[in-house]
């Protein structure tokens, strides 16, 4: 029994091991940075500063409104996607497909679609087959908000795939033998019990979604400004890096509040099944 | 659940093992190749990479590159330690900074041969005097680059065409703070040193002007745009307009008479260093007018050593927009040390700025 247990143990060694060094000590020396001034002493200004000045808060309604849109538009985009492959002849292949994209690097995306927004792009040229002239469409909020919908839509459609993979056919049949019409079957039954799979699917499109840096300048040209921005710019340009993670610290802070919003209701779900 | 536990034992002990091997594998690099070794910290793509095996062929020292892509990444790593660096390409304000944390060992001027060959007006400068502990090994300057398809040649020469209403988000800025604040300042006719705020804030009202002109805030990814007509004017470096120009004819760039940037990157000996030896051969044979101009055809910005400009074509060595008259030359300005909180001010103001195309 003893040994047993002491085996049962070992395998959570590794995890331990990772946790701690890859999750809790980073995040811990966040928080810790994030109370050292420019002379490295203690100090609240850090803070003071983040929430009197106009432009960070700015920035952070900005970030949130802007993953807000991206998890809409990825939401709208992939709950059919993933709803239409569940009803195909081969859908593990089609599931491979949508998979498909996240392979390539995300760098390489972001410069894919340079050169399909550009003046002298593809879009540009199709538009031009109907006598339009070449449109701006890079350094738009439409391109950027289209980047990061399109980079997002795997993480989206895969928990909300195996979700409906879940449902079990007969409640479905139950609902249509009771008289249900297809939308009331769809509100009632079907949208309520996929749930789960579309609250952690919002879980990993949105808190990405909070700190996109790259794309803002690559895609939206620096005409989109988010929080990610910020710390970049804290840690690599004025090495204030207590600022930097008084950033970091309030995005996490509002990570931990989308988790704790999605997650609970969650478990809510499950009660009332 | 054995052969588990034996599985991690086994993964551990490899992970050791490999640990250990490369540990005794950097330390015999240290001690036993190391002295025919230089380790060299630069800017991505800022060497002729022929240059490099050229030296190695005559000196028989084996070169390192690693490469940086910010001074203060560079400053970071050099500062925390745990590096060898023998030589590092830092810019002037960077050098003063350095110096004043005393991250740089003086050079021995007398094993260095062929300092009469550099310009004298790009010597013993404010950051470094009497170039005690640095040589130049490129300069340049901040400047308009403009595509003559849709600007007429001659219609910008001053900071304050670009507010024309004619660019409407036809103008691509690079990203950087002390640069974008910097020509507001020019135009407004201030220092780009400047530590008021009132000047300052001014500076930054006038950019938030400029924000209709604007099409994006970019870094490298300019070379690109401009060289496929996406944008009509950007605001860019000397060297990176030259790399664009040769790849589209119908691109020039103006240095503002009223002034801009000046700035260098110099050849530093870190703290870190090692081998003296390689780096005095190093830094001579770069010296040699014939290397020097054939690093100066490769990488496009201006060579400080007058020798080697001769070396240059005529095309390039004449051309005032690249090597300025003495006009130009005396109304640019070279960027001074900031103190941290200046710095963090130059920054916070210019993220106002990024903001302010809401």
């Amino acid at each position: 029994m003893n040994h047993r247990q002491f085996a049962n143990w070992t395998y959570y060694v590794p995890y331990g091991l990772w946790i701690g060094l890859f999750v809790i000590a980073p995040v811990g020396l966040i928080i810790y940075q994030s109370f050292l001034n420019l002379n490295n002493h203690f100090t609240l200004q850090n803070y003071v500063t983040y929430f009197k000045s106009g432009t960070y808060l700015m920035m952070t309604v900005n970030s949130l409104w802007w993953a807000f849109l991206i998890t809409v538009f990825t939401l709208l985009i992939s709950y059919p996607a993933a709803y239409f492959i569940h009803q195909l002849k081969h859908r593990q292949l089609w599931i491979l497909l949508t998979i498909l994209p996240t392979w390539i690097n995300l760098l390489l995306k972001a410069y894919a679609f340079i050169g399909i927004f550009s003046q002298s792009g593809i879009a540009n040229q199709f538009l031009g087959l109907f006598g339009i002239a070449p449109q701006q469409i890079l350094f738009t909020n439409f391109s950027f908000v289209f980047v990061a919908t399109y980079i997002q839509i795997p993480f989206m459609i895969l928990p909300i795939y195996n979700a409906i993979d879940d449902l079990d056919l007969s409640y479905i049949n139950a609902s249509r033998d009771l008289g249900a019409t297809n939308w009331q079957t769809f509100t009632k039954v079907i949208w309520p019990l996929t749930m789960p799979g579309v609250k952690s699917g919002v879980q990993s499109v949105f808190i990405p979604s909070l700190s996109l840096f790259m794309l803002t300048r690559l895609i939206g040209g620096n005409k989109v400004i988010t929080l990610g921005t910020a710390i970049e710019e804290h840690f690599l340009t004025t090495m204030n890096w207590g600022m930097g993670s008084t950033i970091g610290v309030v995005l996490i802070v509002a990570m931990v509040i989308i988790m704790v919003l999605t997650g609970e209701r969650k478990t809510e779900g499950r009660l009332s099944r | 659940m054995k052969r588990l536990v034996s599985y991690v034992i086994l993964i551990l002990a490899v992970c050791g093992l490999l640990g250990f091997s490369a540990n005794r594998l950097t330390a015999s690099d240290n001690s036993g190749g190391g002295s025919k070794e230089l380790n060299l910290y630069n800017w991505g793509d800022y060497i002729d990479p022929a240059l490099i095996t050229k030296f190695e062929k005559q000196t028989g020292y084996h070169v390192n590159v690693e490469t940086f892509d910010s001074n203060e990444a560079m400053y970071t790593k050099i500062k925390q330690g745990g590096t060898n660096y023998d030589l590092t390409v830092p810019s002037d304000y960077m050098i003063e900074k350095m110096r004043a944390a005393h991250l740089l060992v003086p050079l021995n001027k007398a094993k260095l041969h062929g300092m009469h060959n550099f310009d004298s007006r790009l010597m013993n400068l404010e950051f470094d005097p009497h170039n005690k502990y640095s040589i130049p090994y490129f300069w340049g300057t901040l400047g308009i680059v403009y595509n003559d398809q849709d600007v007429k040649p001659g219609a910008i020469q001053h900071w304050n065409d670009l507010w024309s209403s004619k660019y409407k988000n036809n103008i691509m800025l690079v990203d950087s703070a002390r640069d974008v604040l910097g020509f507001a300042l020019v135009s407004n006719g201030a220092s780009m040193n400047t530590t008021n705020l009132k000047t300052l804030v001014a500076a930054k009202n006038k950019l938030d002007r400029l924000t209709p002109n604007v099409k994006a805030i970019v870094a490298d990814e300019i070379k690109m745009y401009m060289a496929e007509n996406e944008s009509a004017i950007a605001v860019d470096w000397s060297g990176e307009a030259s790399e664009m120009m040769a790849n589209n004819r119908h691109l020039h760039y103006v240095v503002p008479s009223e002034g801009s940037n000046l700035w260098f990157d110099n050849l530093v000996i870190p703290k870190t260093a090692k081998h003296y030896k390689a780096i005095y051969a190093f830094l001579n044979f770069m010296m040699k007018p014939a290397n020097a101009a054939q690093n100066a055809k490769y990488v496009g910005y201006a060579t400080p050593n007058k020798a080697a400009q001769q070396l240059l074509p005529a095309s390039v060595r004449n051309d005032k927009q690249f090597y300025p008259d003495a006009k130009t030359m005396a109304h640019l300005q070279i960027y001074k040390n900031l103190s941290p909180e200046m710095v963090g001010e130059y920054n916070d103001l210019y993220l106002e700025f990024k903001m302010h195309h809401k």
